[in-house]
């Protein structure tokens, strides 16, 4: 009986072994998920923070380091306290704060690290050492954070901060992770790249409580960090820390450029604030204090403000007029204060006594004759062919868009264009009348403290510049420096004309900006006064020094401080002389600026 | 020739050199599953898990020759006279035991402890073949499945209340054997059907499709056959009975303990609680579907030597296999498995007495049931019960009850051709 049944039982097992044998493969060959869920079980990647990048000034002084700082972390399973109070005394921790930081650290783990005690200094740091050795469970964490020295150039240096969710996203490369510090203003976000190093990777191998088993492969795929680039800035930390000082207490902006190189010697934005501050544990706290402040200390003036640039454009006026023939040094105009208001100086003047004295319907008239040549016999179309052209002109000189600086959020101030006439106008219903403020540097025209040194640079420089930058080299060789900004930049203007142009310059300060005056240096400058409609008018200052061997070409805005000969003058001309010297001659007039009353 | 010489001539060297290739494999995978990089110890030291049975196989050689030498009419004869001895420690094992995890298990004295219910699965199967062997003995006839199933049911009864579920189960592997005795066919298919109706009645949130099926069924079985009345009411009266049955499956279920209610759960949705109730099958699955067509090499293991999977080296000893030697290390394993119980079939089908054969097809039977139901729980594919795998899993009693039980066999096996043939 049953003769059939053993070949029943015997197909029953291979069944069997059949199907266990297809589910296996399924899971362990077709399915490669398991694979992923067990590196995510058992092995841990611990990722190597580089260092970041130091910073120096042009003489090689620190600007920005990484400090490190000490945290002290316990593992509770394996630390053992025989004698609280001398645990206390010698990490110098309240018993409270002892017992409350072991049993937070217990209750988030027994054998993994939780922070005892946080931001332990150097010194405190060297002291404890010897005693961790008779401390099993306590070990120290070494964090770097960033440290400014001389707390200067907080604005132009930028600082780092934990990445955001958005950054995170945006960043296709996949380098960065939640928590990673980055660049986020200035040098600093500018040259992340080269700052922030490349992170090294240690893979460890973790029990199921997260206990280190020891690394993964002997460490096989462990890759170390490379410490990041250093960038040697063109900033002259002595320079910018003078100008700190007497911007100290007031509003608005300094900027410094080397007219040969466009380096930027000197770039102060006040108010302004200390680096030190945004670091650290205290970067939130502080930064919404600084973010909430009514002075705005974050938002960096030279090149975010924009102002009308007032005077000194009557200098672009006459290089344009120059270049296009429509003016030569003996154009004459009469002072007619009927078109425009002036002040009082020899009547009629020439080109340079119209540049000497600031005339204002000297411009008036000949920016008429630079818009309206008779190209078209319509005069509303005519006016607009001619501001067109104009304007394409203006432009070269680095107006109108961000030169480029290597900071972000430059903007780009504006040259109004037909189009922006039409718009408010109505197109064919606007004419030279409409727009002659634009002669004497008003009316829709915008410009940042940047441009404005820019443009200084040019007039020094006799007709080209190289956009102002604030790396000279990066880990000290000088052709990693950014490729566009060794890039000589014509504005299309003929050298010959900018003699007239320097020497009615060094002769106007003597008239209105005689506190400029350096005994043995020439300085070339042109005072303005941006109009303010909210208040008292900024306080402007342009100037280049020395007049034959430009070495600092240099741009003040001190904001509701009045005339531009007493504030701006003042700040511009000690700036220039410790940039050169070295030294102050004039402590009185360091002391007016430092006093700060300048309307009286 | 002496008689010795023809029984060693005659012991079947495959079924030997299977059970040591399956012994050491276990071995070398016990030493990896509690391997530690850090702290490397030998395999052999006695401190770690692999030590320990190294010594506990070198009892089983030992347990082995005692076997070989032994009289084989020494296990017929006694058979009855064990059972009914185990039958008793079984009885006192809850009062006498040692507790662990709510579970009384073993008995002993300090570090030597048995489990019994291990060694009972031996005595049971002796017993039956001893009962069973009687030319009249004929399982389709109700006396004596009567007979049969009490044998089977004692030890059950006892082990229950342990309360071991998985080791009980073991126990009705034999049905296999009485399926090879001749237990009517019938038996099997309502067996199954209850077994497929109960799986349904877990698996399917809403009872009433499965109610809905179950009239579909029973009304197309009823207008196929003869319609006579009686035939209409037990078919009736089967559905009625299924229907009921499927409506009070939530109500025992909910009368099980928590963790065998949620063992039954995960079965069903392995997702349901990856980190809880989950947990075994979800990182069980995770070492061994990580470990790829080759595996990551023998030591390389990572999920279960750092603990991810709990049991590693006892009921979940076959991840290790899986995780260190990928999917090739499976089917060497499983082939082994397979070659052994298909030999076994083979050898019990050649035995001269009834006693030889029934006793071989519980072997057949035992075996087979802790290989596929262990495998099988580490792959999700049925509910974590705490059953080893046979010759691999780390443990004393174990090692020693699948030992012995497969030796007595082999040795019968040998001695066949002393036996009076007394096949029917």
């Amino acid at each position: 009986m049953n003769e059939q049944r053993p070949v029943i039982i015997l197909i029953f097992i291979f069944l069997v072994s059949v199907v266990l044998l297809v589910k296996l493969f399924s899971i362990q060959v077709l399915d490669d998920s398991f694979t992923k869920k067990a590196e995510r079980n058992a092995i841990q990647r611990i990722v190597d923070h580089p260092y970041r990048g130091l910073i120096y000034d042009r003489n090689g002084k620190l600007l920005v380091y990484n400090n490190p700082i000490f945290d002290l972390m316990v593992v509770p399973k394996e630390l053992k306290i025989q004698d609280t109070a001398k645990f206390c005394q010698l990490f110098k921790i309240p018993k409270d704060q002892l017992k409350e930081s072991l049993a937070a650290a217990k209750k988030y783990s027994w054998v993994k690290p939780s922070t005892l005690i946080k931001q332990i200094s150097t010194t405190e740091f060297a002291r404890i050492q010897d005693f961790l050795i008779d401390y099993p469970g306590l070990f120290i964490m070494t964090r770097a954070v960033r440290s400014y020295p001389n707390s200067t150039a907080s604005h132009a240096l930028g600082y780092i901060g934990e990445i955001s969710g958005t950054q995170l996203e945006r960043d296709t490369t996949k380098y960065y992770s939640q928590g990673d510090y980055v660049g986020l203003s200035g040098m600093e976000k500018f040259y992340e790249n080269e700052l922030r190093g490349k992170k090294g990777a240690k893979y460890k191998m973790v029990n199921v409580r997260g206990v280190d088993k020891g690394p993964f492969k002997d460490g096989e795929y462990d890759t170390a960090s490379v410490a990041g680039k250093n960038i040697t800035s063109t900033l002259d930390m002595e320079l910018q820390m003078y100008g700190e000082m007497l911007m100290a207490g007031k509003k608005g902006s300094v900027v410094a450029i080397e007219p040969k190189t466009g380096e930027i010697l000197a770039m102060i934005s006040a108010p302004f604030y200390d680096p030190n501050e945004l670091t650290g544990a205290e970067f939130s706290r502080n930064y919404l204090r600084l973010n909430r402040d009514i002075e705005k200390p974050l938002f960096n003036r030279p090149i975010m403000a924009t102002y009308p640039p007032g005077s000194i454009f009557k200098i672009v006026q006459s290089l344009i007029g120059l270049q296009e023939g429509i003016l030569t040094p003996n154009t004459t105009f009469a002072c007619n204060r009927s078109l425009v208001a002036c002040h009082n100086h020899p009547n009629p003047v020439n080109l340079f006594g119209a540049i000497r004295n600031s005339c204002n319907p000297y411009y008036h008239q000949a920016f008429r004759m630079i818009i309206n040549q008779d190209i078209s016999t319509n005069t509303f179309k005519d006016t607009e062919i001619g501001l067109n052209a104009w304007r394409e002109k203006v432009l070269k000189f680095g107006l109108g868009s961000p030169l480029g600086v290597d900071m972000t959020n430059e903007k780009g101030g504006s040259i109004p264009s037909s189009r922006l006439y039409d718009r408010v106008y109505g197109e064919g219903r606007w004419k030279y009348s409409t727009i002659y403020s634009l002669s004497i540097g008003q009316g829709e025209l915008l410009v940042t403290p940047l441009q404005m040194a820019n443009m200084v640079c040019i007039f020094a420089n006799k007709g080209y510049y190289y956009t102002p930058h604030l790396v000279k080299a990066i880990d000290g060789d000088e052709t990693l420096v950014p490729g566009k900004f060794q890039i000589k930049h014509e504005v299309g203007i003929d050298e010959k004309h900018f003699d007239l142009i320097q020497d009615a310059m060094a002769e106007a300060i003597y008239g209105t900006a005689a506190r400029a005056v350096i005994k043995d240096i020439v300085i070339a400058g042109k005072t303005g006064t941006a109009q303010n409609p909210h208040g008292e008018d900024h306080s402007v200052f342009f100037a280049f020094a020395p007049k034959d061997d430009p070495k600092i070409a240099i741009a003040v805005y001190v904001e509701n401080a009045g005339w531009g000969g007493r504030a701006a003058a003042s700040t511009a001309s000690l700036m220039i002389e410790k940039y050169l010297r070295g030294n102050i001659t004039r402590p009185e007039l360091e002391e007016y600026v430092k006093a700060g009353k300048f309307i009286y | 020739m002496r008689e010795s010489d023809i029984q060693i001539n005659r012991v079947d060297w495959i079924a030997v050199s299977i059970y040591f290739a399956l012994v050491f494999i276990g071995w070398i995978n016990i030493y990896a599953a509690v391997f530690d990089s850090q702290y490397p110890k030998e395999i052999w030291d006695l401190s770690i898990n692999s030590g320990q049975q190294l010594v506990r196989i070198g009892i089983s050689i030992a347990l082995i020759t005692l076997i070989m030498v032994a009289d084989y009419r020494f296990f017929e004869n006694l058979a009855l006279p064990i059972y009914i001895l185990f039958i008793g420690i079984l009885v006192i094992t809850p009062f006498l035991g040692k507790e662990v995890n709510g579970q009384v298990l073993s008995v002993g004295f300090g570090s030597f402890r048995i489990q019994p219910g291990e060694f009972a699965k031996l005595t049971t199967a002796l017993a039956l073949a001893k009962v069973m062997e009687r030319p009249t003995f004929d399982l389709s006839k109700k006396n004596y499945q009567i007979i049969a199933f009490s044998i089977l049911l004692i030890p059950v009864g006892l082990i229950l209340l342990q309360p071991d579920t998985g080791t009980a189960m073991v126990y009705f592997s034999v049905l296999l054997m009485f399926y090879r005795e001749g237990l009517p066919q019938w038996f099997f298919v309502l067996g199954f059907g209850l077994v497929a109706v109960t799986l349904l009645g877990l698996g399917i949130e809403n009872n009433l499709y499965l109610a809905g099926a179950i009239v579909i069924v029973v009304a197309i079985l009823v207008s196929l056959g003869r319609r006579t009345w009686q035939r209409t009411l037990v078919f009736s009266l089967i559905g009625l009975g299924l229907i009921a049955y499927i409506y009070s499956l939530d109500y025992v279920v909910g009368k099980l303990p928590p963790h065998q209610q949620n063992r039954i759960m995960v079965l069903f949705n392995p997702n349901i609680d990856p980190l809880g109730v989950g947990w075994n099958v979800t990182q069980s699955k995770i070492a061994i579907g990580s470990g790829g067509l080759l595996g990551k090499g023998y030591l390389e293991g990572t999920q279960t030597k750092f603990d991810f999977v709990p049991e590693q080296h006892t009921d979940f000893i076959f991840c290790t296999l899986g995780e260190e030697f990928g999917w090739v290390g499976s089917l060497i394993v499983i082939g082994l498995f397979t070659a052994l119980l298909y030999r076994l079939v083979v050898m019990a089908e050649r035995q001269k007495t009834r006693f030889s054969r029934i006793y071989g097809y519980c072997v057949v039977s035992i075996l087979l049931f802790h290989f596929m139901i262990n495998i099988a729980m580490t792959i999700g594919l049925f509910p974590v019960v705490g059953i080893p795998l046979p010759f691999f899993s780390y443990g004393g009693s174990s090692l020693w009850s699948f030992t012995i039980l497969l030796f007595i066999f082999i040795k019968l096996d040998s001695s066949r051709a002393f036996q009076l043939g007394r096949l029917n």
